[in-house]
């Protein structure tokens, strides 16, 4: 059964691994390394999966309830952001039966307007914090980020940790800083932590990454930023959805996963919520659980829905644009 | 709006690979010589798809004055066959190749009408696999002086291959192409229950343009194998299946000038170390032993799991199967279809019984068993040791055996500890540790942190009672050449 | 006193009394049988064992016992030790050619090449030891992200029927490729001219090659190589002493164990030998490994 993270480090039956750096270390490398080609075979053999008719229908509408729909731009402007909100809440005007999206995510400065935006629809705003995307920034200042979206209302926050203390070891250094933000949350905001994928390179990093980010409190853990070359793909998701599934095991606690960046069309969002539902099954084919974090999904599965429903194939002009 | 969750987990409608791509005729005959032909004694049998007893077709049942009659045929085309420059006989097979390729959706789903096997595999595994393996020994037609036989290495002369049902196009082509390719002309027996992608072959043949007579397709029981087998005209034997039938070969061969080569049964070590990429190991172990619903001579048969983390993988196994979709075979979300026969079928529920009657535990994920055709739900033995029956017959079903070690000494001496030595497979992420154990298994095979992968360019064949001799690869060319 | 010999007599030798070769041992026959061995013109050489059934048996046994670790030595320590097989042998030179001049029948000269080509093989296969693996084996261009490599391994205990006629020669012809490659063998000596065969047994013992590399029985070969024919812990076999009838028999027996077979044929000792006779009781072992790429970025979707 899902259960609620606690808003304290959840991992009583873990709390000796985090006592030093150098418990941390030998716990995070004596997880079970991860075949690189094996994990990708699965994912892949996964992504053959033939999902028609009735079925396309529901994963379609689940896909479009799990989208963050995102805009990250240093262009981004109260209109923009509004824009966005407007169509979070009704993501096809035609058709009033579709769903909402999970939410709409911003920068910090932005969640005020969003969150007027999206006021009673039930979608959530979830805003990037810690000196997105590169996370270079003092403690203080990413801390600060945090609590500013919060103030502003943020339901969610996306932090992303800090790769180069993970990459030089500095295992402690990454877990205190989430620490630090879980906090800095406070009971209202839940936390996804975007270990960006692409540059921890590895999966062995990813896993140690995923178990890293559960030990330190995340609500959710989040492949990347978006910004950088390689975003989410299934084998990094798959990899994820396994630490989450075995920290559940371990410790009893819920941990969500959020595929972010790279996934475009409804194929491939389908193909995202098969390795959802074979590898960690129900309880995480929900909202509250999965997200996808992107922007151009959004029109495609709706362009797919409109198919659904009429039998004709739609067009770019049938769907809204930002 | 928000989502309705639905009572049990994201389903999938249906998704049936059409059938109305294979044209399948009432009846089929004997190809021998270039033509379809009845039996000389008019006899048929039946073939039928196991997951639906629906008989497919009538097939014409080969007999001693047919087996005469196609080596007859081959010797004749031996001759110009073995005559020709090798770069046209490697056009020949390119040919057949891109054939397969253009025509694989329809035998894909003919084969697995036919087998039972799921789409999905003769899609993705079998015919990709077929098209490859003719392609790459095309290649070595016109190469052959450069194979380390020596120059002008010589064909053998007629071939009589003899092979199973549980990848029947693949066998065939595991048995035809390098015969081909080095020069030899074919009499080729595939199995009673899976006659019909053979008979097409013949078909692509025919689109081929092969010269009459090099290919002979004689589809029928064990006795037109056994004819074939002892035909004294015949220059080589080449047989795919049971280690019983092979060791008869063997005895019917003996003393003869008889090239003979066979691949036989296997009882293969899974091996897992503590150290091992847990999930991908879970992965290899169902791909093991469910891939072909078990029904494969190098499965993974005997799981070998160090005991500090028995039960650990154990849970993750059982957790995985109870995800794998049984069911239509046509359906390309189906993981296991059905057994092939009523037969096979029988015989794995005796020895899945005996494993329970000698005191292992059998568990199986729930799993509904469609009600006509021939099904076995994927099943698993814990608290097996190397005592067990199941533990050393070949059951040829999706029948796991856990059995447990606590060195790797005590592993390898498990592993090696059977008549077989075709497969086995090695988890770990210490790399030493993958080359000392792959050194000291005395099998043909070895899978490190992967399983039942496939290649022409590699060299597949057993030790031991596994059979002898290797196919694909330079070392495939050996057993067609009189080297 | 009359202890001052005549210095017309010659001078009383002394015989060697023929032993088998079993484990590095020189054990008797446990039947303690003996049959008489005579030179091509049927004059008396020596009593030599009469193998059994169950000399066979102790044979495999130290055949077995002995591969683990003679399959397991270096390439280029089996080497060395074929080559040492040569020094040994080229220092008893004399006494072999003697030998096969009793037992063929040939010329002293002709003995003598006989002798020096039998050394000859013993340093070609030598040299192979450690090239055959690099001929035969190799990597495989799988179509996926794995490394793919096939290697040679020897087969394991390998029963060598030595030829009939070239008691010497042919012995070390059939001998030394099936150990080059790290099998085991247990050789049943020509019938009729068996003392070559055991006295090699004594240049192995003094060779550094371990006990149980190699076993020579003496005796009637249809009676010892029937129970080796159908010896479930024997992996192959070599029916080169065989007859046609004997061959026929003893490949039916071999196949309830799918043993190897080598068939008899016609071999011309003289000539320099191909690797069919290493490859013969050679095992090929292919191993997959993934690869893939050096990190999860590289994957694509």
């Amino acid at each position: 059964m899902p259960t609620t993270a606690p808003s304290a480090p959840p991992a009583r039956a873990l709390a000796d691994v985090t006592a030093s750096d150098s418990t941390l270390r030998r716990f995070l490398h004596g997880l079970p390394g991860v075949d690189a080609v094996g994990l990708e075979a699965r994912a892949a053999s996964l992504g053959t999966r033939s999902i028609k008719t009735t079925a396309k229908a529901y994963a379609i509408d689940l896909a479009i309830s799990m989208v963050d729909l995102t805009t990250l731009e240093g262009a981004d402007t109260p209109g923009k952001v509004r824009a966005l909100g407007a169509k979070a809440v009704h993501p096809d005007p035609t058709d009033r039966t579709t769903p909402t999206t999970a939410a709409v995510c911003v920068y910090p400065d932005m969640v005020a307007v969003a969150k007027e935006a999206v006021a009673g629809s039930g979608v959530k705003v979830a805003s990037v914090a810690t000196a997105f995307p590169a996370g270079r920034a003092a403690l203080d200042v990413k801390l600060a980020d945090v609590r500013d979206a919060v103030a502003a209302g943020a339901d969610e926050i996306d932090m992303v940790i800090d790769r180069g203390a993970f990459l030089a070891g500095k295992y402690m250094k990454v877990y205190d800083e989430i620490v630090a933000v879980k906090e800095a949350c406070g009971t209202s905001a839940r936390l996804k932590v975007i270990f960006e994928t692409g540059e921890l390179s590895t999966y062995d990093n990813i896993r140690r990454a995923s178990w890293l980010g559960m030990l330190a409190g995340a609500d959710f853990i989040k492949t990347s930023t978006g910004k950088v070359a390689v975003n989410a793909t299934p084998a990094n998701t798959l990899l994820m959805l396994e630490a989450v599934r075995d920290f559940r095991a371990q410790t009893g606690v819920q941990v969500g996963v959020k595929p972010a960046g790279g996934i475009r069309t409804s194929k491939d969002a389908i193909k995202f919520l098969v390795l959802v539902n074979e590898t960690v099954g129900e309880d995480w084919l929900d909202n509250h659980w999965f997200r996808f974090g992107a922007s151009s999904l959004l029109n495609d599965l709706l362009m797919q829905r409109q198919k659904l429903a009429t039998g004709r194939y739609s067009g770019p002009d049938y769907v809204t644009v930002d | 709006m928000t989502i309705e969750k639905r009572s049990s987990a994201f389903e999938y409608a249906p998704a049936p690979e059409s059938r109305s791509i294979v044209d399948i005729a009432p009846s089929y005959g004997l190809f021998i010589d270039g033509e379809f032909a009845e039996a000389a004694d008019g006899k048929v049998f039946k073939t039928v798809s196991p997951s639906t007893e629906e008989v497919l077709s009538e097939v014409a049942q080969a007999g001693q004055a047919d087996v005469d009659r196609a080596v007859q045929a081959a010797r004749r085309a031996f001759a110009k066959w073995s005559a020709l420059p090798g770069a046209e006989r490697a056009k020949y097979l390119f040919r057949i190749a891109r054939i397969i390729q253009e025509r694989s959706r329809e035998l894909a789903v003919l084969e697995t009408l036919d087998n039972g096997k799921p789409i999905k595999e003769t899609r993705d595994a079998d015919l990709p696999l077929v098209a490859a393996h003719f392609f790459y020994y095309a290649g070595w037609a016109d190469k052959l002086d450069h194979a380390g036989f020596g120059p002008a290495p010589k064909p053998l002369g007629v071939a009589g291959q003899v092979i199973p049902w549980n990848f029947p196009l693949l066998m065939l082509a595991w048995k035809i192409a390098p015969a081909l390719a080095t020069g030899n002309t074919v009499v080729l027996k595939p199995a009673e229950t899976t006659p019909l992608s053979a008979l097409f072959f013949a078909d692509v043949c025919r689109q081929a343009g092969l010269p009459k007579g090099v290919v002979n397709i004689l589809p029928g029981y064990g006795d037109a194998g056994a004819a074939l087998v002892a035909h004294p005209d015949v220059n080589k034997v080449a047989f795919t299946g049971s280690t019983a039938v092979g060791k008869e070969i063997a005895r019917t061969v003996a003393g003869t000038h008889k090239k003979l080569t066979l691949e036989l049964g296997g009882k293969g070590a899974n091996i897992v170390f503590d150290d091992a990429p847990i999930d991908q190991a879970v992965e290899g172990i169902v791909n093991g032993i469910f891939f072909n619903q078990g029904q494969v001579c190098c499965a993974g048969s005997r799981l070998l799991v160090q005991e500090s983390i028995h039960d650990e993988l154990l849970d993750s196994l059982k957790r995985r199967l109870s995800t794998l979709r049984l069911g239509d075979p046509l359906d390309k979300n189906t993981d296991i279809g059905a057994i092939n026969s009523a037969e096979q079928l029988a015989r794995i529920t005796a020895l899945a019984e005996r494993g329970e009657a000698e005191g292992a535990e059998r568990w199986s994920p729930a799993c509904e068993l469609p009600s006509s055709g021939y099904w076995f739900a994927p099943t698993l033995f814990t608290n097996v040791t190397q005592a067990h029956t199941i533990a050393r017959d070949e059951i040829f079903g999706p029948v796991l055996s856990v059995l447990t070690f606590r060195t790797p000494d005590e592993a390898v001496a498990k592993a090696n500890n059977t008549p077989y030595g075709l497969s086995a497979g090695i988890w770990t992420e210490k790399g030493s540790r993958i080359l000392a154990v792959a050194n000291k298994l005395r099998a043909g095979v070895i899978w490190s942190n992967t399983f039942n992968k496939f290649d022409p360019t590699s060299p597949f064949g057993g030790y031991k009672e596994s059979g002898f001799g290797r196919e694909g690869g330079r070392h495939g060319l050996e057993a067609y050449l009189d080297v | 006193m009359s202890d001052k010999t005549d210095k017309t007599e010659p001078r009383l030798s002394v015989f060697k009394t023929y032993k088998l070769y079993v484990g590095g041992k020189f054990p008797r026959s446990e039947s303690g049988r003996v049959y008489e061995v005579t030179d091509s013109k049927g004059n008396w050489l020596a009593n030599v064992p009469l193998s059994s059934r169950k000399d066979a048996r102790d044979a495999v046994v130290a055949a077995r016992k002995a591969f683990g670790a003679w399959s397991g030595a270096t390439a280029y320590n089996r080497g060395q030790i074929l080559y040492r097989v040569a020094e040994m042998l080229e220092g008893r030179r004399e006494q072999f050619v003697r030998e096969v001049a009793d037992a063929e029948g040939l010329s002293k000269a002709k003995a003598a090449a006989v002798v020096d080509a039998a050394v000859d093989r013993w340093v070609w296969y030598a040299g192979w030891t450690d090239k055959i693996a690099q001929v035969v084996g190799g990597g495989n261009p799988v179509a996926g992200p794995f490394f793919n490599l096939s290697s040679p391994e020897p087969t394991g205990v390998v029963a060598v029927l030595a030829p009939q006629e070239s008691s010497f020669l042919g012995l070390v012809s059939v001998i030394a490729p099936v150990i080059a490659t790290g099998n085991t063998a247990v050789v049943i000596a020509s019938e009729k001219s068996p003392l070559p065969a055991l006295s090699l047994g004594e240049v192995l013992a003094t060779s550094d090659l371990p006990g149980g590399v190699v076993n020579v029985l003496s005796g009637r070969t249809a009676e010892i190589a029937a129970p080796l024919a159908a010896h479930q812990d024997v992996n192959a076999i070599d029916l080169a002493g065989a007859d046609e009838a004997l061959a026929k028999e003893l490949e039916i027996a071999a196949a309830d164990n799918l043993k190897r077979v080598l068939r008899p044929q016609p071999v011309d000792f003289f000539a320099t030998p191909g690797i069919d006779r290493m490859t013969a009781f050679l095992e090929t072992k292919t191993v997959w490994h993934p690869t893939g790429s050096l990190g999860a970025s590289g994957s694509s979707y």
